[in-house]
């Protein structure tokens, strides 16, 4: 009887062996180890033998048994994972074509993109953002930021000016009586008393009526001037202004935060450099470059050339800044801005010009123009 | 503001080239726009010679052939120029002189006889158009006056008359700049004392610590004429407050003729066209000093009587370019007795020119209300060099100034007799004096200056200084006096003089009561946008600046609160002369011209305002109220718009999706999504949208946008087929938005029950009608009723439609039972009935 346990579980390994497919595998299993198979039949009988052979039966023909239902199982692991691997090679797709339904993937306007950009680097410097109206009384584009009547920075920017007739009646009052309260010598004209605001520093003035000091806040936006389009000119553009006024912000704090906001935005080993200028509403004033970002600051080129970017100088300008004048501060000191004990800076640069100089756009035109072609190589 | 650079150096020299120069300056406040160069490459191989013999060529009617002795030796040169003589002091290019145009002389053959250098004339030299003679270098016509006066002039107000100091072999560059750098200044508004050579070497003096030379002005002239400057002429100034003074000296003898070319070396070299020696010395004097000067042909004047008055209703007047001007009355004009005579601080008239034949010369120099000349020359669009300093309000003082410089020049250099008195009308203002308290220069730049330094620096910038301990008392000077007035002004001067740039310490404030961060709207806004794109929409940044028939082309109707523009009064063009009153224009446009670009479809989105006269200012700056105690003048929300248009992408399975009312009102559903909101539309109209495929937005009851499809004639205004826009307020949206504050609610202790049903209704009744309607039959325990299908046809009969939904049936505590789900089905179908609907079993 062992002798034929033996022989089954030597056909049986053959057979499994043998074996093509999970299906004549699964034949196999019910051959062998099926209810009718024989060494089922042999193991059921078991009591009916002699008994002293019982024993040795029943070991060989377990022992057989579990050695077959083992080989069967990874006998069909094997071949259920050549099957898989056999219907795969003929399910491949031609990868390359797109996805389906193509999930589209849109784009941030540029000016969006380094507005968002210069944002964050003034949130983590700890300042918020605030947003102003881009069309603007008079008072605060002009007079509480220093700028009298007949003032000659107040025409160089030359301005858009609202016309009165499509101003409510309210407006315009309320833009009469700002102008009146700054106890102008002449007071302006009512086609002079509503502008598209000329840069964001209207803000600042807003911001400081709100509330007292310390204030710290950045303000991108939409501004205006009346010039005639070209490469370099537009008369819609976009500013961020940034103010931090407090009891002892000096004119160092501003150079190491415009250099912190440089680096945010052109890289980590920029510097700033400040360069005396004039602006109605700060004082002392300056223009602040950043130091090259294509030669490093050298002017030359690796292969010894002169740099195009910032022709050779080394430095680039990007906006204008200073202390804040303290006639501006007049305007707010019953707000707690005493110009005596209060001082602060202020800085502004136009968005579309850092744009430019870090995707090395050549022209202003481009940010109005909207050409998807354009829009789409900023994602 | 044109700056020679060899001019500059005669007052001060610090020894720099003149890139260090430039770079300097910029770095102390005044910029330099670019370093050029005037004239010839270098100045060697340019001497003076000395014609000593004149012959005629053998060969050339027209030549001659000259001896010249350049000092080492004579030399035969070649010329072609008719007024050559022997004796003359003469401009000689040696060979291998590089004349301007990089062309490098060699010694030639002119006609068979070897030239051994060149004669120059004017031309040649860059100094004018006259090529017809050679220029003669000591043919000025001082003669009149003498030697003495000439030299009286002094060795800082001029070249010292050339014939002094010039011998044969005296490199030319002595007696005239042929080869210079020019800066080219661009001076700020407040600076109208760097509008000056004198200005900007104080300002060199200020920097580099290297000596400054005595003003020009430092010594007047001899009044060697006779009787007194009241007997030729007056002056009546009838607006002293826009002719704050005016003064007027009287020369007689005056002859008219070229200036000597030194002079006429430094107009050109600082951009001025030389005229007449008369004409050009007022030029080199306000070039010098900042203080514009006119000269009027006495003789021209009736009686010598000048007026000085605003311009009559109507009145119109030819200027010096020959133009015919209308004049308003807050134009300031010089008159004689009859007619205006010119533009006061502008521009003269034709009428008083000094001409050749003019022999006596009155003198203005005045100073008129800085506002006033920028306001009129705006308004004539005439911008002259007298006005760009005028504008920046010069100081009285200066009026004497230029007086003096200029009366020793035209002695000098016309052979003319200064009239004794100055006629003067007006005064000069006392000096101000402005106190500076050290420890606030620290205070305020951060960097610690002692009051030594202070001092110091304020005194080279012309400041006259008292110093009490740690107290500055300084009394500004004219030149300064429009700039600095108080103690802020003080340490702006300085700061600057301080090296900045190497020098100031980076710090970031110290102040710790600041907090960065954006708010919930902002944050919230750029979730908005970053849907749309999500979603494959490109942003645009539209124009807000349109043309006014966009209420027209949009077919708003009379009333539209949309057609009342925001119009502006000066605009640049009538398509940039209003405001746009939404933001779907600037997508139209966008469209337009990407299609008309060979694109085949666009979808594109804009964040930004809308102008109105007025509305509902609720919800922070998005909803248009400001920071601020005046409210904002116009009303100006916030607001997102979508637009697609054109031919759908044709993809490589399935059918492209139309961009019809259900694609923007997908995108408006995923904005929507974002933000958290749910999507409730009903049907409304816009005059610009298919009447019957828009809706209106609603959020909490109330109209915030508005969805659709284009109206095809708007679409065909634009020469579009077709299109579907939204655009939406987004303060509402936001307001309303639960984004950051949803409650949690238990959906995974309990299973859900799934059930879809097909509701046959009226065609007429809204999906989201049947919808509201499944969701009050099935009560709490519904959580949710999603349309999935719609199907029209046999089935369910005509006039009605049959909408598949699935259902969501859910309890938070417990298991439903089947008993549970069939009575709120049964709920459902009751409620359904209501509308004249049924459930499809």
């Amino acid at each position: 009887m062992i002798e034929r346990i033996e022989q089954i579980g030597g056909e049986a390994t053959e057979a499994i062996g043998r074996a093509a497919s999970t299906a004549e595998l699964e034949e196999l299993r019910v051959r062998y180890l099926g209810r009718k198979a024989e060494l089922t039949t042999i193991l059921r009988r078991i009591a009916e033998l002699p008994a002293d052979q019982r024993g040795p039966v029943g070991k060989a023909g377990n022992e057989v048994r579990r050695s077959l239902e083992s080989l069967i199982d990874s006998r069909a692991r094997e071949l259920d994972a050549a099957e898989i691997e056999a219907a795969l090679s003929e399910e491949g797709v031609d990868v390359t074509l797109p996805g389906s339904p193509p999930h589209p993937v849109g784009h941030l306007h540029l000016v969006t993109r380094t507005r968002r950009r210069i944002e964050e680097i003034m949130v983590g410097l700890g300042y918020r953002i605030l947003e102003g109206p881009e069309v603007e009384i008079d008072y605060y584009n002009f007079t509480a930021l220093n700028h009298p009547a007949g003032h000659p920075a107040r025409m160089e920017q030359d301005s858009f000016y609202v016309a009165p007739g499509s101003l409510t009646k309210k407006a315009l009052e309320s833009a009469r009586a700002a102008s009146a309260g700054a106890g102008d010598d002449g007071a302006t004209p009512d086609d002079e008393l509503v502008v598209l605001r000329t840069h964001t520093s209207p803000m600042q003035v807003r911001a400081m009526e709100a509330e007292g000091p310390p204030l710290f806040i950045a303000v991108p936006g939409k501004c205006y001037r009346r010039d005639t389009i070209d490469a370099t000119h537009l008369p819609m553009f976009h500013q961020v202004e940034g103010l931090a006024v407090a009891e002892d912000i000096t004119l160092a704090d501003l150079q190491g935060t415009l250099r912190e906001m440089l680096r945010g935005l052109f890289g980590p080993g920029r510097e700033a450099r400040m360069r005396p200028h004039f602006f109605p509403f700060t004082e002392p004033s300056v223009e602040f470059d950043v130091s090259c970002f294509r030669c490093d600051g050298t002017g030359r080129l690796p292969d010894g050339s002169r740099c195009g970017l910032c022709k050779g100088i080394g430095w680039i300008e990007v906006g204008g800044a200073g202390m804040v004048d303290p006639n501006v501060f007049g305007f707010v000191a019953a707000n707690g801005y005493d110009p005596e004990r209060i001082q602060g800076f202020a800085f502004g640069f136009g968005i579309e010009r850092m744009a430019m100089l870090l995707h090395g756009l050549p022209d202003l035109r481009l940010f109005v123009e909207n050409d998807v072609r354009v829009l789409e190589q900023f994602s | 503001m044109r700056v020679p650079v060899s001019w500059l150096r005669e007052y001060c020299d610090p020894g720099w080239d003149s890139d260090r120069l430039a770079e300097r300056l910029a770095l102390t406040g005044t910029e330099v726009e670019r370093v050029s160069h005037a004239g010839a490459p270098s100045s060697e191989g340019f001497v003076v010679g000395r014609v000593t013999g004149v012959g005629p060529h053998p060969d050339a009617d027209r030549l001659s052939v000259c001896t010249v002795d350049t000092g080492d030796g004579e030399r035969t040169i070649v010329c072609g120029a008719p007024n050559v003589a022997a004796g003359q002091l003469v401009p000689v290019a040696l060979p291998g002189a590089v004349l301007p145009g990089d062309v490098k002389l060699k010694k030639a053959k002119l006609r068979g006889v070897e030239s051994d250098g060149m004669i120059l004339s004017e031309s040649e030299l860059e100094l004018g158009e006259d090529s017809d003679g050679i220029a003669v270098i000591d043919q000025d016509i001082a003669g009149s006056s003498g030697e003495p006066a000439r030299r009286r002039a002094g060795a800082r107000l001029a070249r010292p008359g050339p014939a002094h100091r010039a011998r044969p072999g005296t490199p030319l560059a002595e007696v005239v700049a042929v080869s210079d750098d020019v800066l080219e200044l661009e001076v700020t508004s407040n600076r109208a004392d760097c509008l000056a050579i004198y200005g900007v070497a104080r300002e060199v003096h200020a920097i580099s610590e290297a000596s400054l030379a005595d003003p020009p002005w430092s010594e007047d002239a001899e009044a060697a004429g006779e009787g007194a400057a009241v007997d030729y002429a007056s002056v009546t100034v009838e607006v002293p407050e826009l002719c704050p003074r005016f003064t007027a000296r009287v020369f007689t003898g005056v002859t008219v003729g070229p200036s000597p070319i030194w002079l006429k070396a430094r107009l050109v070299a600082a951009g001025q066209r030389p005229i007449n020696n008369v004409v050009d010395i007022t030029n080199y004097v306000m070039l010098l000093t900042g203080q514009p000067l006119h000269a009027f042909d006495l003789a021209q004047v009736p009686d010598g009587a000048l007026v000085v008055r605003t311009a009559r209703p109507g009145e119109r007047i030819t200027t010096l370019d020959g133009v015919e001007r209308s004049l308003e009355s807050d134009t300031v004009l010089v008159c004689d007795r009859e007619k205006a005579s010119g533009i006061a601080g502008i521009m003269g008239g034709a009428a008083s020119e000094v001409s050749e034949r003019t022999s006596r010369v009155l003198l203005e120099v005045a100073t008129w209300d800085g506002v006033n000349i920028l306001r009129t020359s705006r308004r004539l669009g005439l911008r002259s060099e007298a006005s760009a300093r005028f504008e920046k309000q010069l100081h009285p003082a200066l009026t004497m100034r230029a007086q003096r410089i200029a009366s020793r020049l035209l002695i000098e250099l016309c052979g003319a007799k200064l009239v004794p008195g100055t006629i003067d009308a007006g005064e000069e203002p006392d000096p101000i004096e402005v106190t500076l308290r050290v420890p606030r220069v620290g205070r305020l730049i951060g960097l610690e200056i002692d009051a030594e330094t202070c001092a110091a620096r304020l005194e080279r910038l012309g400041f006259g200084v008292r110093r009490n301990g740690d107290e500055i008392r300084a009394t500004v000077p004219p030149e300064r006096a429009s700039d600095v007035s108080r103690e802020a002004d003080l340490i702006e001067e300085v700061a600057r003089l301080g090296n900045l740039d190497t020098e100031l310490p980076s710090t970031l404030p110290a102040t710790r009561e600041r907090i960065g961060r954006l708010t919930r709207e902002q944050l919230l806004r750029r979730d908005a946008e970053d849907a749309l794109r999500g979603i494959g929409a490109d942003e645009i940044v539209g124009w807000s600046l349109a043309a006014p028939d966009l209420p027209e082309r949009l077919r708003l109707p009379a009333g539209d609160p949309r057609r009342e523009l925001v119009e502006l009064s000066n605009p640049l063009s009538v398509e940039h002369s209003v405001l746009r009153p939404l933001l779907l224009a600037s997508l139209l446009d966008a469209a337009r011209l990407n299609l008309a670009r060979g694109a085949e479809h666009v979808v594109l989105f804009e964040s930004g305002h809308a102008y109105l006269r007025d509305g509902d200012r609720a919800g922070g700056e998005l909803g248009g109220s400001f920071s601020g105690g005046h409210p904002a003048p116009v009303y100006e929300p916030h607001r997102l718009a979508y637009l697609a248009s054109g031919e759908p992408p044709q993809r490589w399975r399935g059918e492209p999706v139309p961009y019809d009312y259900f694609a923007a009102k997908a995108a408006l559903e995923a904005l929507l999504g974002r933000l958290g909101l749910a999507s409730e539309v009903e049907a409304a109209e816009q005059p610009f949208l298919h009447p019957g495929r828009s809706a209106r937005l609603l959020v909490e009851g109330a109209a915030v946008g508005w969805v659709g499809e284009l109206h095809p004639l708007v679409a065909r205004d634009w020469d579009l087929a077709g299109g579907a826009a939204f655009e939406v307020d987004l303060a509402p949206l936001i307001a309303a938005a639960p984004s950051g504050g949803e409650p949690y609610h238990d959906v995974t202790t309990f299973p859900a029950v799934y059930q879809d049903v097909a509701v046959v209704v009226p065609d007429d009744v809204a999906a989201a009608r049947v919808r509201e309607v499944v969701l009050e039959g099935g009560g709490e325990l519904l959580r949710s009723a999603e349309v999935f299908d719609l199907y029209r046809g046999e089935q369910v009969g005509e006039n009605s439609k049959s909408l598949a939904l699935r259902l969501s049936f859910q309890a938070p505590d417990r298991t439903l039972t089947d008993e549970e789900v069939g009575e709120r089905r049964a709920a459902i179908t009751a409620a359904l009935e209501r509308i004249g609907g049924s459930l499809r079993e």
